[in-house]
């Protein structure tokens, strides 16, 4: 539970000396409440003190971290319920299902490497692998394990409810860090021994939320102190309920045994479409982890967005640095393309004119990170601002002609940017998808080299 | 453990849309959106009153520029509204038609407002189900071309739009007169549509009876903006503001398909696998975060998005 600063003031020594640069033990406690303080300022405070404040100021939604190295991935630490409200900072891990028994399991796990793609200049890929004990065979199972590592070089959530299977992988791959995940509420301190001993996280699953808060209770009491809460296993209306009131219950209250990051599974009798979109409602609301058994790219393209665009700061768009870049290799006849320093808007074009093969300069001007039309309808993309930035790219240095290329949707801005800049303006095709039949064909200018 | 339950002291506006025989139309269903009083789909505090509908685009000229994908469902139909919007209530079923008359616009056609006027009612007698009527986004053709329309449809009771904070007088006077409900659009911004309604509302028209369109960002292409500000009207709304109260639209297929992920051809990115698997999904991933956002009313363009839209629903609301 969060404490208020009387519960705080109990605990300091109260006598005013005012060390902490506060006059009084009260006004030193309030601080603290408020977070603009810290216990450390108060050189007096006992270890009573110490102990109960500390609890108190870790965050309400652990931290639990999954796989070792580079490829690991944190979840939780969320402090809001709307985006709006701050951000979402620690984006869901996508985790494919690959099951023992499957005969395919090793070009499938194959694949689940290859899920990996670059959108707005981001790489966004799949996390995790999900591996589903069925033999009930240790060995056999501890074999799949390590296998899995290395055909897929990802973390793994290992589903199990078998202690012998469970401790035989991770013999094999423990030092890894994967996610044990048993579904079972059973034997739980056998479980969260295992993970003790291995210093693994271990998902909790206890059919209801109220089961699950005693269980993550049971297993923070034998040892395992990074827990993921499973989320629901029924429709995804029950999801979607467990999901919000795990994170209320942590957020609004500051329940501690529901402070922890969550996993939820979509339904894996439901069509890949089906799965998705469960998926998608899932990554929007709340799990720290999904696990699905979707494995094409037609699925999992529309997911990864989808957690890019929730998990991205609503206060500050993606942006890329205002200046002039070259793509591919132009020459001092290439066309100079115009256009905003938002991150999508950039990466599209550039996307477009590489796909041309014509070598080009493309002119980003500073918009404040807004859109072609977001930032003309802000008076942010104007004769003005796209003459300075003319000015200051040193354009003129690198050109023979004078000739620049306006976004379609900018055409009515022509007039006042050749006037402005004095360069010749052409309007190019609305969207960007229209760039390299433009540059190939409709484009007057400069001369386009060819480099394909 | 104690459950948080939110307790809000507002619900959302019903807004209905069609109107049957006994309503002084000749629709044969009706459709009724909002009423909620939780944020959307949380069962625990209270059941949705009303499934969010479910819309299908239909065009007044035969869009040639859309994808295969997007064109092969109507194939025998484009060009034809009529028997594009009997097509969509046969084959497809969604709750309403939403007829665009993009052609009024200047780089679209220009064509004359009369003869939208007429295939609003072509479409009217065409299919049974009741209507969204869009302009073509040209204030001063759509402009033209609202009373004539709104006339047309007259007892029909239909949504349409839509209006802005700069072009909302004229839409506002012909729903008025022929008792139509308002579709109002604002560029991505809580104040804006607030401003809107109170705009349209100061006209006498009833705040009851405007859905607001916060503007879709498609996936990958402004959703994240989109989805809070939804949120934040929600919110707004559920906490008394009565100028936020309206329901929620999602135009889903119209910006979804604008997404090059959703209608780049294999060929050109074989990594991105199908396209007739990645469009329809494209469009139905948009449609389901805006749903948890807060939609009330999706309009889709490809019907597999809407369909994975229904089974979705059922899912969610727990239906087998
Ligand atoms: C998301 C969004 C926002 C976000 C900002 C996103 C951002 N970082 O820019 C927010 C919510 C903040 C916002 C705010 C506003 N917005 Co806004 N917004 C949008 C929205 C939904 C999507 C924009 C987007 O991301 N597009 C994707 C990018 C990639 O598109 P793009 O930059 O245009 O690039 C494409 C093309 O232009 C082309 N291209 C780009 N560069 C070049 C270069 C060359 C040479 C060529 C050939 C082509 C080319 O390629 C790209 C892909 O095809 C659009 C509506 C829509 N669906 O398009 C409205 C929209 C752009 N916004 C609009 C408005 C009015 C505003 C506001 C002024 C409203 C307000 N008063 O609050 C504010 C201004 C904000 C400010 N003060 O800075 C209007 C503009 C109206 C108009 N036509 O004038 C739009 C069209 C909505 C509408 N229909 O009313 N907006
Ligand atoms: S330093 Fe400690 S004891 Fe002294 S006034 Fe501050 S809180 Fe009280």
């Amino acid at each position: 539970m969060a404490l208020t600063g009387l519960d705080i003031y109990k605990l300091l020594p109260k006598t005013n000396c005012g060390d902490c640069g506060s006059p009084t033990c009260l006004a030193f406690a309030m601080k603290l409440a408020s977070k603009q303080a810290e216990l450390q300022s108060c050189p007096h405070a006992s270890e009573e003190a110490t102990a109960a404040l500390g609890a108190a100021s870790q965050p309400p939604i652990r931290l639990v971290t999954i796989g070792a190295g580079d490829n690991r991935v944190e979840i939780g630490n969320e402090t809001v319920l709307f985006r709006h409200q701050e951000t979402f900072y620690h984006q869901t891990a996508l985790a494919v299902r690959v099951r023992e028994d499957d005969p395919e399991r090793e070009a499938r796990l194959e694949k689940i490497a290859g899920l990996r793609f670059t959108r707005v200049g981001e790489e966004i890929a799949v996390d995790l692998a999900a591996l589903e004990e069925e033999s009930g065979d240790p060995e056999k199972f501890a074999a799949f394990a390590l296998r899995a590592g290395e055909l897929s070089g990802l973390p793994a959530v290992l589903i199990s409810s078998s202690l012998p299977c469970l401790g035989a992988a991770l013999e094999k791959i423990g030092k890894s860090r994967p996610l044990i995940c048993p579904r079972s509420p059973e034997k739980i301190e056998d479980f969260a021994a295992l993970a003790r001993e291995h210093s693994c996280p271990l998902a909790v699953d206890g059919g209801s939320v109220e089961k699950t808060a005693e269980l993550s209770l049971r297993a923070r009491e034998a040892g395992a102190e990074d827990l993921v809460l499973l989320a629901g296993s029924g429709s995804l209306k029950e999801k979607l309920a467990d999901l919000t009131v795990i994170r209320r219950q942590a957020l609004r209250k500051q329940f501690r045994p529901l402070g922890y990051p969550t996993i939820a599974f979509t339904n894996p009798d439901a069509d890949p479409e089906a799965q998705a979109l469960e998926a998608a409602v899932l990554i929007a609301k709340y799990a720290g982890v999904v696990v699905t058994d979707l494995i094409r790219p037609e699925y999992i393209l529309p997911l990864l967005t989808v957690r890019q665009n929730i998990y991205t700061d609503p206060q500050k768009p993606i942006q890329v640095e205002p200046k002039l870049y070259p793509v591919g290799t132009p020459d001092r006849n290439s066309p100079l393309l115009v256009t905003t320093n938002f991150s999508l808007t950039y990466f599209t074009v550039e996307g477009e004119i590489e796909a041309s093969r014509i070598g080009a300069y493309l002119l980003v001007v500073d918009t404040e990170g807004t859109s072609v039309l977001t930032a003309w309808a802000a008076d942010k993309f104007n004769a003005a601002s796209i003459s300075r930035a003319l000015n200051d790219s040193g354009a003129a240095d690198l050109l023979d002609h004078r000739n620049l290329i306006l976004p379609g949707y900018v055409a009515v801005l022509s007039g006042k940017v050749e006037e402005e800049s004095g360069w010749t303006v052409e309007v190019g095709p609305r969207e960007a998808s229209g760039i390299p039949k433009f540059l190939k064909t409709a484009y007057r200018g400069g001369t386009g080299k060819d480099q394909s | 453990m104690e459950t948080v339950i939110e307790k809000w002291p507002a619900a959302i506006n019903t807004v209905t849309i069609g109107a049957r025989e006994d309503g002084g139309g000749t629709r044969s269903s009706t459709v009724t959106i909002g009423g909620e009083t939780t944020l959307p789909f949380l069962a625990f505090e209270g059941a949705p009153p009303h499934r969010p509908a479910l819309a299908l685009d239909i065009l007044d000229y035969s869009p040639d520029d859309w994808p295969e994908t997007l064109r092969e469902p109507f194939r025998e139909a484009l060009g034809d509204p009529a028997e594009w919007a009997g097509l969509c209530q046969e084959k497809y079923r969604p709750d309403l038609i939403c007829l665009r008359l993009q052609s009024l616009h200047p780089d679209w056609g220009d064509t004359d407002p009369e003869r939208a006027a007429e295939t609003v009612r072509a479409v009217l007698a065409a299919t049974s189900l009741p209507l969204i009527i869009c302009g073509c986004d040209h204030p001063e053709k759509d402009n033209l071309a609202f009373p004539l329309c709104a006339a047309a449809a007259a007892g029909e009771n239909c949504l349409i739009g839509f209006a802005t904070e700069e072009n909302y007088k004229t839409l506002t006077a012909a729903c008025l007169a022929d008792n139509h409900a308002i579709w109002a659009q604002s560029p991505i911004d809580i104040n804006i549509a607030k401003q809107v309604n109170i705009l349209i509302s100061e006209m006498g028209f009833d705040p009851k009876r405007i859905v607001i369109d916060p503007n879709t960002g498609a996936l990958g292409y402004g959703i994240e903006y989109t989805y809070s500000i939804m949120e934040r009207i929600r919110l707004a709304a559920l906490d008394g503001d009565k100028m936020l109260a309206m329901p929620l639209l999602g135009d889903v297929g119209a910006d979804a398909w604008r997404a090059k992920e959703a209608k780049a051809a294999e060929k050109d990115f074989p990594e991105w696998g199908e396209e007739n698997l990645r469009g329809p999904l494209w469009e139905a991933a948009t449609a389901a975060l805006l749903l948890q956002a807060g939609a009330d009313l999706l309009i889709f363009r490809h019907p597999e998005a809407l369909r994975k839209i229904r089974d979705h629903l059922d899912n969610l609301l727990d239906i087998a």
